[in-house]
């Protein structure tokens, strides 16, 4: 046990209430809901101080306290987590904003957020000696799985849709993991890695070992509020798929509200999906309390393409409750907010990325959103990890000889 | 013969078993009824409300949602599979 570890844990159904014992869960067996972790706040609260937190490495683990693993992780890529804050003024200029962040995901050893959950569900895996982990994905979760998954020295089984390509499955494959294309949606590969979780008892990690998996996304949410002085900005950008990450970043404002560290109130929480996959978007546009799925969504946002989205109606409640709205991009948008934040910024970000800028956008347009909010737009990863479906705005570059005077004329007429 | 299968996560109300076989052709709602006489009033009112599956209980047929078929009326072969999972996916 580490000493960092809060011992009593336990997982509760967020529909329904039901209560239990911290372990290997699904769903409710109640209500059959998705189910989270809570702690025991009022330890935490006697042994966590903001000043212990200060002198601690810049790292994800820096909130042990707040997260689910018991066994020491010395060793375990600690450059996880801890990313920056980027002030981009650039594009306050060109969008007439007053202060606008990004929260840049990028930076993580597979270049997305998902380097801080998939490390916590596979170390979790170990712990509980499973003889295997792998996880059903859209990309980012299969490279980020299969990199902790190596250092654990675990097998390492990865869902796909079977139409994936490029770097997210060569790289996931580097990393020794075993590819698995699903002939079908996200969809289906989840429903597939539902059924090899039950039959061979693998940790995958966003299924049976969600709500520990989701602990890692949460602690986005307790670096924001760190970074930003134990505040938070007055309105989150956050892209959605499940609704999960979203429904995280609240659950660490929560946490860290009710062990004393801040006050959220007054902070808005909002979501963007692409257009053809839009469930939580269309719901909240309709005043709806269902979400209605979206049959094998093809759309430029790969790693958006969850057509039944497991925790919607918790990302849309939240986003009710804070004030947000949910937003729906079209491929075009997300592109140009892809090209945008490059040209602005110099953060190259995945196709996600661009569908929070794109949005951003909208928004300021329709007075959704105030020019004079202080803005945070959660950037999830790059764009290098998309490569193969990026739209260049140039399909070759000129070629010169290789003289002064030839680029010199070359120059000239640019 | 048709096959219903149970995630683990919903055997608290099929006494534990993880599949079921039948003799059976006809459309799926008739197949509920069988199961909800099956495994008795507990697995009615925790997985069906008005009929349909509640919220977090997707059921397939033939890897298919039957949200995406014909819903209740969806027609089941006698060689079909049936199976119940808890809603659970993306990241």
């Amino acid at each position: 046990m580490s000493e960092l570890a809060i011992e009593t844990k336990y997982i509760r159904c967020k529909v329904c209430g039901e209560e239990y014992p911290a372990g290997i869960r699904l769903a409710c067996e109640e209500c059959f809901g998705p189910v989270g972790l809570a702690y025991d706040y009022d330890a935490i609260r006697e042994k966590l101080t903001k000043d212990l937190i200060k002198k601690r490495n810049n790292n994800f683990w820096r909130y042990a306290e707040l997260l689910p693993v018991n066994e020491p992780v010395d060793g375990f890529d600690p450059t996880i987590g801890f990313t920056p804050i980027r002030r981009c003024r650039n594009l306050e200029e060109r969008l007439d904003l007053k202060e606008l962040f990004v929260k840049d995901e990028t930076v993580n050893p597979t270049y997305s957020f998902k380097d801080r959950s998939a490390t916590i569900g596979v170390l979790k895996s170990k712990e509980w000696k499973l003889p295997a982990v792998g996880c059903a994905s859209t990309g980012n979760l299969a490279t980020a799985t299969a990199a902790a998954a190596a250092k654990a020295e675990l097998p390492c089984y990865i869902f796909v849709p079977a139409s994936l390509s490029g770097p997210k499955i060569v790289v996931s494959q580097a990393y020794g993991a075993k590819i698995i294309g699903i002939e079908g949606s996200y969809d289906d590969a989840n429903r597939i890695a539902n059924l090899v979780a039950d039959k061979f008892g693998y940790g995958l990690v966003n299924i049976n070992v969600r709500p520990y998996y989701i602990e890692g996304s949460k602690t986005i949410g307790l670096e924001i509020l760190e970074q930003f002085g134990w505040t938070s900005p007055d309105h989150i950008l956050i892209p959605l798929g499940s609704g999960a990450l979203l429904s995280a970043v609240y659950k660490a404002y929560r946490e860290f509200e009710t062990i004393g560290f801040t006050d959220i109130s007054g902070a808005r929480i909002s979501g963007s999906q692409p257009e053809n996959c839009s469930p939580i978007a269309t719901a909240f546009s309709t005043g709806s309390n269902e979400i209605i799925p979206v049959e094998s969504p093809e759309i430029y946002a790969e790693s958006l393409a969850i057509g039944d989205p497991a925790s919607g109606l918790e990302a849309l409640k939240i986003i009710r409750e804070t004030g947000g709205f949910a937003d729906a991009t079209t491929d075009n948008e997300i592109l140009n907010g892809q090209y945008l934040l490059a040209k602005t910024e110099g953060i190259f970000a995945e196709p996600a990325g661009g569908t929070v800028v794109a949005s951003l956008i909208r928004r300021l347009e329709s007075g959704d959103i105030d020019k004079d909010e202080r803005i945070l737009l959660l950037i999830t990863g790059s764009g290098l990890k998309t490569i193969n479906t990026f739209v260049p705005e140039e399909a070759s570059f000129p070629k010169v000889p290789s003289n002064l005077e030839a680029v010199e004329r070359f120059l000239e007429v640019t | 013969m048709v096959k219903v299968v149970f995630s683990s996560a919903l055997r608290s109300v099929t006494n534990g078993e993880s599949e079921f076989e039948i003799e059976f052709s006809g459309n799926i709602s008739s197949l509920f009824d069988i199961l909800k006489s099956n495994y008795g009033e507990t697995f009615e009112h925790r997985i069906f409300e008005n009929g349909s599956p509640k919220r977090y209980v997707n059921v397939y047929l033939d890897g298919k949602d039957i949200r995406f078929l014909n819903g209740l009326k969806t027609e089941v072969k006698e060689s079909s599979e049936v199976l119940f999972l808890p809603a659970v996916s993306g990241g």
